[in-house]
């Protein structure tokens, strides 16, 4: 039954072959827009995630707790009316205690690798001139396993602090305020007045100005001596192979050494909840279009159901039962939603095609780049997915009616 | 005498705000193999008859057996499948898909029957169209055969499942003479030979003069067989 319902709605659309193809058009834009769209909006939204996945820590450890840490007296009598009142904190030395064994319970876990971090403010003086920056008191070779700062360097590297210990590695945006370049000294002045000189031995340029213009790479040991926070780390790195399991892992290391973790995607919630809107806003706008572009499809089927009532009736009449005839017009739907998918298929990757040759120069950027483009398949599948099932109810409309024919109202009226 | 179709009180009423009665009181017996003739003046409920006998109505009251069983109470699906497996229809108009060959016509019962490999429906549906005398006419569609060719090809197609009942509204309402009396001869071989009975409403008493019996409608109501022959000797004046 399915070949002869498939012949007979396959004549239906031949029949009314300008409607047909104007329907078809309509879901072959669709979904080549909706691919081409979808491919460009994934495709910027994985850039950009990535770029935030591989320029910053995957879990970051602070030297800081979630949770007021609850008074001993709680802790003794779980059970009893305890009320404490008035509690003057004790003043702490910040910064996470014992670093190095936590450090080393951290790198026990798999598949993650993680680095110690001082970070602290220092002013910055070359020339009379002062400026302020952000430090980051670092062991080279375990930071270049957690970071991609070396990649961005344009000159000397992390690794040459290890040999420097007065070395101090800054960013190409701060470099040019003061007008140096490799080899001078900067004074380094921190907040509790300790003042070092140190020479540049690298520079990076990472494209985020904010970046480039306030911070600054020493060693970790010297970054100690600076700040006066001897043998004491307050950030710790940790880069994972899967990046998507940072909210695990950061839940499981807070629950191992207590300190705040926060996974890539805690500390980006807003950015992605940002990403989030725009995809709803793509994927309404171009489930729109398909709507749009079903309308078609209901009106080439709603033709072909008045026109071909008589041959409904004939074959009602000959025997064809309701089902028949509702299988006949949703084929019709169907064949119009899965030809207009997979020509809008092809048509959606030709356009790609053009998009991903489409070179963009930024006026702070010397290298042109390409547009970001996603070519997974997921989208062709939701895509296509959605084609038909627009299809098949603007077609189920018009193919409920012309099943619900009666043969007799027909015959009579002809006769 | 095989009593093929028979019904009983068989009346059929319209509901509406003013009841409209179409059929009233149908006592019938149709034999196997008789080719049967109904006539009556326009409006006196011939096709209503017709449609009632082909199970594409349903009765407001009484019965109808085909072949010994009783279709009160049978669903949409299970009567699609009586007409399509006991059942043929041949219209006033040929009703064929317009789309679709002369053959492909033919093999429409066929091929939703799905009894038939593709082959044998094919070789099934060639010998009905040469049986009708269009062998040379297989791949014609309907709008380059004649109003008596297409009609022919309905026929070949109310034929191609073997019904045990042929039904016939107006067939050779849109015919001219000669293509009327082929029609006649094929209806007489067909009730005769074959065994398939013919029920054709019909407005043209030559064409009733071949049938085995004539029945008379008048206003909905059978009309007794001495009443039935004064009334087709009065048509025929």
């Amino acid at each position: 039954m399915m070949r002869l319902a498939f012949t007979i709605a396959l004549s239906h659309l031949l029949s009314r072959r300008r409607q047909t193809l104007v329907s078809l058009l309509g879901v072959t834009l669709g979904v080549a827009f909706f691919l081409a769209v979808s491919s460009l909006m994934q495709g910027s939204d994985n850039d950009f995630i990535k770029r935030l996945v591989d320029n910053s820590p995957h879990v970051t450890v602070y030297d800081e707790f979630r949770q007021v840490r609850p008074q001993p007296a709680l802790l003794f009598f779980p059970d009893a009316a305890v009320d404490i009142r008035s509690v003057k904190p004790r003043t702490e030395v910040r910064g996470i205690r014992q670093y190095k064994e936590k450090l080393a319970l951290i790198a026990d876990f798999p598949r993650v690798r993680v680095a110690p971090v001082l970070v602290g403010q220092a002013i910055v003086t070359f020339a009379g001139k002062d400026l302020g920056a952000t430090i980051n008191g670092v062991v080279p070779d375990l930071m270049t396993k957690v970071s991609t700062i070396e990649e961005h360097f344009v000159a000397g590297s992390l690794e040459t602090l290890a040999s420097n210990p007065n070395g101090i590695v800054i960013g190409t945006g701060l470099a040019d305020k003061f007008g140096v370049r490799m080899g001078k000294n900067l004074t380094v002045t921190s907040p509790v007045g300790v003042v070092r000189t140190m020479k540049i031995v690298g520079l990076f340029r990472t494209g985020t100005a904010a970046y480039d213009d306030g911070q600054a790479f020493m060693l970790l040991k010297r970054g100690q001596d600076l700040l006066n926070r001897p043998n004491v780390a307050n950030r710790l790195i940790l880069k994972l192979e899967d990046p998507d399991l940072s909210p695990s892992v950061a839940s499981a290391v807070e629950a191992a050494i207590g300190y705040k973790s926060q996974s890539w995607q805690e500390a980006s919630q807003d950015l992605m909840s940002l990403l989030k809107v725009r995809r709803i806003m793509m994927y309404s706008v171009v489930a729109a279009i398909l709507i749009v572009a079903s309308f078609g499809i209901y009106n080439v089927i709603s033709t072909v159901v008045l026109e071909k009532t008589r041959d409904i009736a004939i074959m009602k009449s000959i025997g064809f039962h309701a089902r028949d005839v509702l299988a006949i017009f949703l084929i019709e739907g169907a064949t119009v939603g899965l030809a207009g998918s997979l020509l809008g298929t092809g048509l959606g990757f030709a356009m790609m095609l053009g998009l991903s040759r489409v070179e963009i120069k930024s006026p702070f950027n010397t290298e042109p780049t390409a547009l970001p483009l996603d070519w997974g398949l997921f989208p062709v599948a939701l895509g296509i997915g959605f084609a038909m099932a627009s299809s098949l109810v603007a077609a189920f409309l018009p193919a409920r009616k012309g099943a619900s024919v009666h043969p007799v109202d027909i015959l009579r009226g002809a006769a | 005498m095989t009593v093929i179709l028979r019904t009983e009180a068989l009346t059929r009423v319209l509901a509406g705000v003013i009841p409209v009665t179409l059929v009233e009181g149908i006592d019938l017996e149709i034999a196997r193999g008789e080719f049967v003739a109904i006539m009556g003046p326009s409006g006196s409920g011939k096709s209503s008859l017709l449609y009632l006998l082909g199970l594409l109505d349903v009765p407001t009251a009484g019965k109808i057996w085909l072949n010994g069983s009783d279709t009160a109470g049978l669903g949409e699906d299970a009567l699609a499948n009586i007409r399509l497996k006991e059942l043929g229809f041949v219209f006033q108009f040929h009703f064929l898909l317009a789309e679709f060959t002369a053959l492909d016509n033919v093999l429409l019962p066929i091929r939703r029957l799905g009894a038939l490999s593709a082959r044998e429906a094919r070789a099934k549906g060639l010998q009905l169209l040469d049986s009708v005398g269009l062998a040379d006419h297989v791949n014609k569609y309907p709008s380059q055969l004649s109003g008596g060719q297409r009609q022919r090809v309905a026929i070949a197609r109310a034929l191609s499942n073997d019904p045990l009942i042929l039904l016939a509204d107006e067939p050779t309402g849109a015919l001219d003479t000669r293509a009327s009396g082929s029609l006649r001869d094929n209806f007489q071989v067909l009730a005769h030979s074959k065994q398939c009975s013919v029920v054709a409403v019909t407005h043209d008493p030559s064409f009733a003069k071949a049938a085995d019996r004539i029945l008379f409608l008048v206003d909905g109501k059978l009309q007794p067989p001495d009443r039935a022959a004064e009334l087709f000797d009065m048509s025929v004046r």
